[in-house]
Protein backbone atom coordinates (compact mmCIF):
# COMPACT_ATOMS: atom_id res chain seq x y z
CA UNK A 1 0.00 0.00 0.00
CA UNK A 2 1.09 3.74 -0.98
CA UNK A 3 0.05 4.68 1.97
CA UNK A 4 2.05 2.49 4.34
CA UNK A 5 5.14 3.02 2.41
CA UNK A 6 4.88 6.61 2.95
CA UNK A 7 4.35 6.57 6.14
CA UNK A 8 7.31 4.24 6.89
CA UNK A 9 9.87 6.78 5.76
CA UNK A 10 10.38 9.84 6.63
CA UNK A 11 7.76 10.89 9.07
CA UNK A 12 8.43 8.03 10.98
CA UNK A 13 11.20 10.63 12.05
CA UNK A 14 8.95 13.06 14.36
CA UNK A 15 10.48 12.95 17.84
CA UNK A 16 7.98 10.75 19.78
CA UNK A 17 10.76 9.83 21.90
CA UNK A 18 10.14 12.58 23.84
CA UNK A 19 6.87 11.48 25.68
CA UNK A 20 7.50 9.26 28.04
CA UNK A 21 4.12 9.00 29.40
CA UNK A 22 4.23 5.96 32.14
CA UNK A 23 7.36 4.14 30.97
CA UNK A 24 8.81 2.52 34.51
CA UNK A 25 10.95 -0.15 32.41
CA UNK A 26 14.11 1.87 31.86
CA UNK A 27 15.22 2.27 35.18
CA UNK A 28 15.21 0.47 37.72
CA UNK A 29 15.79 3.06 40.42
CA UNK A 30 12.57 5.07 39.63
CA UNK A 31 8.71 3.54 40.27
CA UNK A 32 6.86 5.67 39.28
CA UNK A 33 5.68 9.72 38.31
CA UNK A 34 4.48 9.16 35.03
CA UNK A 35 4.93 12.60 34.32
CA UNK A 36 8.41 13.19 34.10
CA UNK A 37 7.98 14.91 30.93
CA UNK A 38 8.37 18.33 31.82
CA UNK A 39 5.79 21.45 30.08
CA UNK A 40 7.44 22.51 26.98
CA UNK A 41 8.40 19.32 25.74
CA UNK A 42 5.89 17.36 23.66
CA UNK A 43 2.97 18.38 25.52
CA UNK A 44 0.72 15.80 23.53
CA UNK A 45 -1.04 14.27 26.01
CA UNK A 46 -0.59 10.77 23.95
CA UNK A 47 -1.67 8.01 26.77
CA UNK A 48 0.14 5.56 24.17
CA UNK A 49 3.28 5.61 22.91
CA UNK A 50 5.76 3.53 21.11
CA UNK A 51 8.56 2.21 22.46
CA UNK A 52 10.96 5.19 22.84
CA UNK A 53 13.85 3.50 24.49
CA UNK A 54 16.39 5.34 22.43
CA UNK A 55 18.38 2.28 23.28
CA UNK A 56 17.03 -0.07 20.32
CA UNK A 57 16.61 2.45 17.65
CA UNK A 58 17.28 -0.86 15.35
CA UNK A 59 13.54 -1.63 15.76
CA UNK A 60 12.05 0.18 13.18
CA UNK A 61 10.21 3.05 14.79
CA UNK A 62 6.33 1.67 13.98
CA UNK A 63 3.91 4.49 12.93
CA UNK A 64 1.11 4.06 15.28
CA UNK A 65 -1.90 4.98 13.63
CA UNK A 66 -3.93 5.62 16.21
CA UNK A 67 -2.46 7.03 18.78
CA UNK A 68 -4.77 10.34 18.31
CA UNK A 69 -7.81 9.24 19.12
CA UNK A 70 -10.54 9.49 21.32
CA UNK A 71 -12.66 6.49 22.40
CA UNK A 72 -15.20 6.23 25.52
CA UNK A 73 -17.19 3.53 27.09
CA UNK A 74 -19.64 4.09 29.99
CA UNK A 75 -22.16 1.83 31.69
CA UNK A 76 -25.28 3.65 32.71
CA UNK A 77 -28.74 1.85 33.87
CA UNK A 78 -29.82 0.59 30.18
CA UNK A 79 -26.50 -0.80 29.54
CA UNK A 80 -23.38 0.70 28.46
CA UNK A 81 -22.56 3.13 25.71
CA UNK A 82 -19.16 3.21 23.29
CA UNK A 83 -18.31 6.44 20.78
CA UNK A 84 -15.50 6.74 19.32
CA UNK A 85 -14.74 9.29 16.66
CA UNK A 86 -12.37 7.64 13.76
CA UNK A 87 -9.76 9.60 12.68
CA UNK A 88 -6.15 8.22 12.13
CA UNK A 89 -2.68 10.60 11.80
CA UNK A 90 0.31 9.99 10.94
CA UNK A 91 2.24 12.82 12.92
CA UNK A 92 0.38 15.43 11.30
CA UNK A 93 -1.29 13.67 8.49
CA UNK A 94 -5.11 13.03 8.56
CA UNK A 95 -4.65 9.46 7.26
CA UNK A 96 -8.04 8.42 6.95
CA UNK A 97 -11.45 10.19 8.59
CA UNK A 98 -13.90 6.88 8.53
CA UNK A 99 -11.80 4.27 10.44
CA UNK A 100 -13.69 1.97 12.52
CA UNK A 101 -12.53 1.84 15.92
CA UNK A 102 -15.17 -0.15 17.45
CA UNK A 103 -14.34 -4.04 16.57
CA UNK A 104 -17.12 -6.48 17.08
CA UNK A 105 -16.05 -9.31 19.13
CA UNK A 106 -19.26 -11.20 19.27
CA UNK A 107 -23.02 -9.94 19.26
CA UNK A 108 -22.73 -9.43 22.73
CA UNK A 109 -18.95 -8.08 23.01
CA UNK A 110 -17.58 -4.98 21.52
CA UNK A 111 -13.82 -3.90 22.09
CA UNK A 112 -12.42 -0.34 21.49
CA UNK A 113 -9.20 0.70 19.65
CA UNK A 114 -6.94 3.21 20.18
CA UNK A 115 -3.19 2.96 19.90
CA UNK A 116 -1.78 0.92 17.28
CA UNK A 117 -4.64 -0.37 14.87
CA UNK A 118 -2.76 -3.47 13.62
CA UNK A 119 -2.29 -4.45 17.41
CA UNK A 120 -5.28 -3.86 18.26
CA UNK A 121 -7.59 -5.54 15.44
CA UNK A 122 -5.20 -8.62 15.68
CA UNK A 123 -5.59 -9.03 19.62
CA UNK A 124 -8.96 -8.41 19.35
CA UNK A 125 -9.64 -10.98 16.71
CA UNK A 126 -7.66 -13.28 18.54
CA UNK A 127 -9.75 -12.76 21.51
CA UNK A 128 -13.06 -13.57 19.42
CA UNK A 129 -11.31 -16.59 19.05
CA UNK A 130 -10.50 -17.14 22.32
CA UNK A 131 -14.17 -16.56 23.31
CA UNK A 132 -15.67 -18.94 20.60
CA UNK A 133 -13.69 -21.55 21.81
CA UNK A 134 -14.74 -20.90 25.92
CA UNK A 135 -18.34 -20.80 24.08
CA UNK A 136 -17.60 -23.98 22.38
CA UNK A 137 -16.13 -25.90 25.58
CA UNK A 138 -18.33 -24.36 28.74
CA UNK A 139 -21.81 -24.07 26.73
CA UNK A 140 -22.36 -20.58 28.11
CA UNK A 141 -21.10 -16.99 26.90
CA UNK A 142 -17.84 -15.54 28.28
CA UNK A 143 -18.28 -13.21 30.80
CA UNK A 144 -16.60 -9.74 29.89
CA UNK A 145 -14.33 -10.24 33.32
CA UNK A 146 -12.97 -13.85 31.81
CA UNK A 147 -12.46 -11.95 28.04
CA UNK A 148 -10.97 -9.04 29.44
CA UNK A 149 -8.60 -11.14 31.29
CA UNK A 150 -7.95 -13.27 28.55
CA UNK A 151 -6.87 -10.32 26.57
CA UNK A 152 -5.00 -8.86 29.38
CA UNK A 153 -3.15 -11.97 29.70
CA UNK A 154 -2.22 -12.62 26.17
CA UNK A 155 -0.81 -9.23 25.51
CA UNK A 156 1.74 -9.22 28.96
CA UNK A 157 3.56 -11.62 27.58
CA UNK A 158 4.55 -8.99 25.00
CA UNK A 159 5.12 -6.40 27.64
CA UNK A 160 7.97 -4.43 26.80
CA UNK A 161 8.14 -5.14 23.03
CA UNK A 162 6.48 -2.42 21.55
CA UNK A 163 2.75 -3.19 21.38
CA UNK A 164 0.69 -0.48 21.50
CA UNK A 165 -3.15 -0.84 22.60
CA UNK A 166 -5.65 0.67 24.81
CA UNK A 167 -8.91 -1.36 24.77
CA UNK A 168 -12.09 -0.80 26.57
CA UNK A 169 -13.72 -4.38 26.36
CA UNK A 170 -17.52 -3.70 26.30
CA UNK A 171 -20.46 -6.60 26.78
CA UNK A 172 -23.40 -7.52 28.50
CA UNK A 173 -23.23 -10.89 30.88
CA UNK A 174 -25.22 -12.52 33.61
CA UNK A 175 -24.04 -9.97 36.22
CA UNK A 176 -25.41 -7.11 33.71
CA UNK A 177 -23.28 -4.79 31.90
CA UNK A 178 -19.27 -4.79 32.07
CA UNK A 179 -16.79 -3.05 31.00
CA UNK A 180 -12.97 -2.96 31.64
CA UNK A 181 -9.85 -1.14 30.18
CA UNK A 182 -7.01 -3.30 29.26
CA UNK A 183 -3.66 -2.15 27.51
CA UNK A 184 -0.61 -3.26 26.10
CA UNK A 185 0.80 -2.16 29.28
CA UNK A 186 -0.76 -4.94 31.06
CA UNK A 187 -3.51 -2.09 33.38
CA UNK A 188 -6.42 -4.26 33.70
CA UNK A 189 -9.23 -2.17 35.42
CA UNK A 190 -12.90 -2.56 35.23
CA UNK A 191 -15.13 0.81 36.12
CA UNK A 192 -18.26 2.87 34.81
CA UNK A 193 -16.43 5.28 32.85
CA UNK A 194 -13.21 5.18 30.62
CA UNK A 195 -11.45 7.41 27.73
CA UNK A 196 -8.91 6.47 25.68
CA UNK A 197 -6.52 8.17 23.65
CA UNK A 198 -4.91 11.32 23.35
CA UNK A 199 -8.76 13.36 23.18
CA UNK A 200 -9.73 11.33 26.25
CA UNK A 201 -9.40 14.03 28.68
CA UNK A 202 -11.63 16.41 26.83
CA UNK A 203 -13.73 13.70 27.04
CA UNK A 204 -13.62 12.92 31.08
CA UNK A 205 -14.55 16.47 31.02
CA UNK A 206 -18.13 16.50 29.35
CA UNK A 207 -18.83 12.97 30.79
CA UNK A 208 -18.17 13.56 34.13
CA UNK A 209 -20.03 16.61 34.50
CA UNK A 210 -22.95 14.93 32.95
CA UNK A 211 -22.93 11.50 33.61
CA UNK A 212 -25.99 9.93 35.98
CA UNK A 213 -26.80 6.29 36.48
CA UNK A 214 -30.86 6.87 35.42
CA UNK A 215 -30.28 8.26 32.10
CA UNK A 216 -32.53 7.47 29.10
CA UNK A 217 -31.23 5.24 26.37
CA UNK A 218 -31.05 8.20 24.31
CA UNK A 219 -29.87 11.17 26.88
CA UNK A 220 -27.03 8.92 27.33
CA UNK A 221 -25.98 8.60 23.71
CA UNK A 222 -26.69 12.10 23.15
CA UNK A 223 -23.78 12.45 25.91
CA UNK A 224 -21.38 10.08 24.49
CA UNK A 225 -22.14 12.03 21.50
CA UNK A 226 -21.30 15.31 23.06
CA UNK A 227 -18.23 13.77 24.64
CA UNK A 228 -16.30 12.72 21.49
CA UNK A 229 -17.55 15.50 19.87
CA UNK A 230 -16.35 18.07 22.21
CA UNK A 231 -12.51 15.84 22.18
CA UNK A 232 -12.76 16.51 18.61
CA UNK A 233 -13.03 20.06 18.99
CA UNK A 234 -10.15 20.83 21.19
CA UNK A 235 -8.15 17.64 19.93
CA UNK A 236 -6.43 17.82 16.52
CA UNK A 237 -5.95 14.10 16.59
CA UNK A 238 -9.25 13.43 16.66
CA UNK A 239 -12.18 13.82 14.23
CA UNK A 240 -13.84 12.44 11.30
CA UNK A 241 -17.27 10.88 12.46
CA UNK A 242 -18.62 9.62 16.09
CA UNK A 243 -19.79 6.17 15.81
CA UNK A 244 -22.12 5.36 18.75
CA UNK A 245 -23.24 1.82 19.92
CA UNK A 246 -25.27 0.73 22.57
CA UNK A 247 -24.82 -2.62 24.42
CA UNK A 248 -27.86 -3.97 26.18
CA UNK A 249 -28.92 -7.36 27.09
CA UNK A 250 -29.71 -8.47 24.05
CA UNK A 251 -26.37 -7.78 22.81
CA UNK A 252 -25.18 -4.85 20.63
CA UNK A 253 -26.65 -2.06 18.47
CA UNK A 254 -25.01 0.43 16.35
CA UNK A 255 -26.98 3.36 16.90
CA UNK A 256 -25.51 6.44 14.57
CA UNK A 257 -22.71 7.71 12.64
CA UNK A 258 -22.55 11.10 12.54
CA UNK A 259 -20.41 13.85 11.34
CA UNK A 260 -18.72 16.00 13.61
CA UNK A 261 -18.72 19.15 11.41
CA UNK A 262 -22.78 18.55 10.83
CA UNK A 263 -22.73 17.99 15.20
CA UNK A 264 -20.83 21.43 15.69
CA UNK A 265 -23.30 23.07 13.25
CA UNK A 266 -26.20 21.37 15.22
CA UNK A 267 -24.81 22.26 18.96
CA UNK A 268 -24.70 25.83 17.45
CA UNK A 269 -27.63 26.44 16.51
CA UNK A 270 -28.91 24.30 19.32
CA UNK A 271 -27.08 26.78 22.02
CA UNK B 1 2.31 7.90 43.01
CA UNK B 2 0.97 4.81 44.56
CA UNK B 3 1.18 4.67 48.59
CA UNK B 4 1.15 2.04 50.85
CA UNK B 5 1.78 1.75 54.55
CA UNK B 6 1.39 -0.91 57.52
CA UNK B 7 1.90 -0.57 61.30
CA UNK B 8 2.48 -3.71 63.56
CA UNK B 9 1.13 -3.80 66.88
CA UNK B 10 1.66 -6.48 69.59
CA UNK B 11 -1.43 -8.59 68.43
CA UNK B 12 -2.57 -6.88 65.01
CA UNK B 13 -1.12 -5.62 61.83
CA UNK B 14 -2.64 -2.14 60.48
CA UNK B 15 -2.52 -1.72 56.52
CA UNK B 16 -3.85 0.48 53.88
CA UNK B 17 -3.39 1.81 50.50
CA UNK B 18 -4.56 4.41 48.75
CA UNK B 19 -7.82 3.48 46.12
CA UNK B 20 -6.51 5.23 42.73
CA UNK B 21 -5.20 3.36 40.00
CA UNK B 22 -4.02 5.75 37.49
CA UNK B 23 -2.78 5.93 34.13
CA UNK B 24 -0.51 8.81 32.94
CA UNK B 25 -2.07 11.69 34.32
CA UNK B 26 -5.25 10.60 34.48
CA UNK B 27 -7.56 8.48 37.56
CA UNK B 28 -8.69 5.71 35.61
CA UNK B 29 -10.37 4.41 39.03
CA UNK B 30 -11.12 5.84 42.42
CA UNK B 31 -11.64 2.46 43.84
CA UNK B 32 -9.09 0.24 42.86
CA UNK B 33 -8.43 -2.27 45.41
CA UNK B 34 -4.60 -3.03 46.11
CA UNK B 35 -4.26 -5.45 48.52
CA UNK B 36 -4.63 -9.00 47.60
CA UNK B 37 -5.55 -12.10 50.02
CA UNK B 38 -3.01 -14.53 50.22
CA UNK B 39 -5.16 -16.54 52.79
CA UNK B 40 -6.84 -16.08 55.52
CA UNK B 41 -4.66 -14.07 57.74
CA UNK B 42 -2.10 -12.85 55.16
CA UNK B 43 -2.67 -9.96 53.06
CA UNK B 44 -0.07 -8.85 50.15
CA UNK B 45 -0.10 -5.38 49.09
CA UNK B 46 1.16 -4.12 45.95
CA UNK B 47 2.38 -1.76 43.77
CA UNK B 48 4.35 -0.80 41.22
CA UNK B 49 4.19 -1.16 36.86
CA UNK B 50 1.31 -1.70 35.76
CA UNK B 51 0.06 -5.37 34.85
CA UNK B 52 3.14 -6.77 36.88
CA UNK B 53 1.42 -5.98 40.18
CA UNK B 54 -1.72 -7.57 39.40
CA UNK B 55 -0.04 -10.62 37.50
CA UNK B 56 3.09 -11.27 40.40
CA UNK B 57 0.25 -10.84 43.07
CA UNK B 58 -2.40 -13.31 41.45
CA UNK B 59 0.84 -15.56 40.68
CA UNK B 60 1.47 -15.80 44.38
CA UNK B 61 -2.34 -16.51 45.09
CA UNK B 62 -2.64 -19.45 42.98
CA UNK B 63 0.62 -20.69 44.37
CA UNK B 64 0.14 -20.05 48.03
CA UNK B 65 -3.35 -21.85 46.98
CA UNK B 66 -1.34 -24.68 45.56
CA UNK B 67 1.31 -25.24 48.62
CA UNK B 68 -1.81 -25.87 50.63
CA UNK B 69 -3.21 -27.82 48.11
CA UNK B 70 0.05 -30.18 48.20
CA UNK B 71 0.66 -29.88 51.98
CA UNK B 72 -2.12 -30.47 54.90
CA UNK B 73 -0.45 -27.84 57.18
CA UNK B 74 -1.11 -24.15 56.11
CA UNK B 75 2.78 -22.24 56.51
CA UNK B 76 3.31 -19.56 58.38
CA UNK B 77 3.73 -15.97 56.90
CA UNK B 78 7.42 -15.86 56.94
CA UNK B 79 7.96 -19.12 54.57
CA UNK B 80 5.72 -17.10 52.42
CA UNK B 81 8.29 -14.29 52.62
CA UNK B 82 10.70 -16.81 51.03
CA UNK B 83 9.02 -18.24 48.26
CA UNK B 84 7.84 -14.31 47.60
CA UNK B 85 11.33 -13.34 47.99
CA UNK B 86 12.38 -15.59 45.25
CA UNK B 87 9.83 -14.65 42.61
CA UNK B 88 10.67 -10.24 41.94
CA UNK B 89 13.72 -11.20 41.12
CA UNK B 90 13.15 -14.98 39.33
CA UNK B 91 14.20 -13.79 35.76
CA UNK B 92 16.57 -10.30 36.03
CA UNK B 93 16.16 -10.22 32.60
CA UNK B 94 12.52 -8.81 32.95
CA UNK B 95 11.97 -8.72 36.74
CA UNK B 96 8.49 -7.94 37.97
CA UNK B 97 8.76 -4.41 38.97
CA UNK B 98 6.72 -4.32 41.85
CA UNK B 99 6.83 -3.19 45.99
CA UNK B 100 5.11 -5.36 48.66
CA UNK B 101 4.07 -4.81 51.73
CA UNK B 102 3.26 -8.45 53.10
CA UNK B 103 1.44 -8.60 56.44
CA UNK B 104 0.32 -11.26 58.39
CA UNK B 105 -0.89 -12.72 61.61
CA UNK B 106 0.62 -16.05 62.30
CA UNK B 107 -1.16 -18.07 65.22
CA UNK B 108 2.21 -19.43 66.59
CA UNK B 109 4.53 -16.28 66.29
CA UNK B 110 1.67 -13.53 66.29
CA UNK B 111 2.02 -10.76 63.85
CA UNK B 112 4.10 -9.63 61.40
CA UNK B 113 5.12 -6.87 58.71
CA UNK B 114 7.47 -7.80 55.73
CA UNK B 115 8.68 -4.64 53.90
CA UNK B 116 9.77 -5.88 49.98
CA UNK B 117 11.20 -3.95 47.16
CA UNK B 118 11.43 -4.38 43.36
CA UNK B 119 15.52 -5.56 43.57
CA UNK B 120 13.92 -8.15 46.25
CA UNK B 121 15.32 -6.31 49.20
CA UNK B 122 13.37 -7.88 52.10
CA UNK B 123 12.80 -6.87 55.80
CA UNK B 124 10.71 -7.62 58.71
CA UNK B 125 9.64 -3.66 60.55
CA UNK B 126 6.97 -2.55 62.45
CA UNK B 127 5.91 -0.27 60.21
CA UNK B 128 6.68 0.15 56.99
CA UNK B 129 5.18 2.55 53.50
CA UNK B 130 5.78 2.56 49.52
CA UNK B 131 5.62 5.30 47.24
CA UNK B 132 6.31 9.08 47.36
CA UNK B 133 4.36 9.34 50.57
CA UNK B 134 6.79 7.43 52.31
CA UNK B 135 9.37 10.18 52.17
CA UNK B 136 6.81 12.06 54.08
CA UNK B 137 5.27 9.87 56.80
CA UNK B 138 7.94 7.37 57.64
CA UNK B 139 9.23 10.48 60.13
CA UNK B 140 5.84 10.47 61.58
CA UNK B 141 6.16 6.62 62.31
CA UNK B 142 9.35 7.01 63.73
CA UNK B 143 8.25 9.95 65.79
CA UNK B 144 4.63 8.47 67.10
CA UNK B 145 4.98 4.55 67.07
CA UNK B 146 5.00 2.36 70.01
CA UNK B 147 5.54 -0.90 69.73
CA UNK B 148 2.18 -1.45 72.33
CA UNK B 149 -0.01 0.45 70.73
CA UNK B 150 -3.96 -0.18 70.84
CA UNK B 151 -5.50 -0.76 67.49
CA UNK B 152 -7.14 2.57 68.03
CA UNK B 153 -3.97 4.15 68.94
CA UNK B 154 -2.31 2.43 65.22
CA UNK B 155 -5.39 4.05 63.47
CA UNK B 156 -4.28 7.40 64.70
CA UNK B 157 -1.18 7.00 63.64
CA UNK B 158 -2.00 6.13 59.97
CA UNK B 159 -4.91 9.06 60.08
CA UNK B 160 -2.09 11.41 61.08
CA UNK B 161 0.15 10.14 58.36
CA UNK B 162 -2.85 10.39 55.85
CA UNK B 163 -3.10 14.02 56.84
CA UNK B 164 0.21 15.05 55.89
CA UNK B 165 0.27 13.18 52.35
CA UNK B 166 -3.19 15.27 51.97
CA UNK B 167 -1.26 18.82 53.53
CA UNK B 168 2.06 17.90 51.56
CA UNK B 169 2.01 15.76 48.65
CA UNK B 170 1.45 16.92 45.42
CA UNK B 171 -0.81 14.30 44.10
CA UNK B 172 -4.27 14.17 45.21
CA UNK B 173 -4.70 10.69 47.23
CA UNK B 174 -8.54 11.16 48.20
CA UNK B 175 -9.24 8.12 50.01
CA UNK B 176 -7.63 4.68 51.46
CA UNK B 177 -8.76 1.43 51.66
CA UNK B 178 -8.06 0.17 55.36
CA UNK B 179 -7.60 -3.44 56.84
CA UNK B 180 -6.63 -4.98 59.99
CA UNK B 181 -5.28 -8.79 60.29
CA UNK B 182 -5.55 -10.40 63.92
CA UNK B 183 -6.23 -13.31 65.43
CA UNK B 184 -9.79 -13.63 63.94
CA UNK B 185 -8.77 -12.74 60.18
CA UNK B 186 -8.91 -9.94 58.21
CA UNK B 187 -11.67 -7.47 58.94
CA UNK B 188 -12.11 -4.45 56.28
CA UNK B 189 -12.45 -1.05 58.21
CA UNK B 190 -14.12 2.11 56.76
CA UNK B 191 -11.77 3.88 53.90
CA UNK B 192 -10.50 7.07 55.41
CA UNK B 193 -11.27 9.76 52.70
CA UNK B 194 -10.37 13.45 52.41
CA UNK B 195 -11.82 15.49 55.37
CA UNK B 196 -12.62 12.19 57.29
CA UNK B 197 -8.97 12.71 58.17
CA UNK B 198 -9.12 15.51 60.26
Amino acid sequence: MALASVLNSDLGGFSYEKCQPFGFKDEMGHSDAGFESTPGESLSFMVRNPQCAAADDDVERKIEFLHGTTTLAFKFQHGVIVAVDSRATAGAYIASQTVKKVIEINPYLLGTMAGGAADCSFWERLLARQCRIYELRNKERISVAAASKLLANMVYQYKGMGLSMGTMVCGWDKRGPGLYYVDSEGNRVCGDLFAVGSGSMYAYGVMDSGLRHDLTVDEACDLGRRAIYQATYRDAYSGGQVNLYHVHSEGWTRVSQDDVLKLHQHYKEQA
Amino acid sequence: MEYLIGIQGPDFVLVAADNVAASSIIQMKHDYDKMFKLSEKILLLCVGEAGDTVQFAEYIQKNVQLYKMRNVVPSSKFHFSDITQSVPFVSSQTPYHVNLLLAGYDDADGPGLFYMDHLSSLAKAPFAAHGYGAYLTLSILDRYYKPDLTQDEAMDLLKKCIEELNRRFILNLPSFSVRVIDKNGIQELQKVTVGAAK
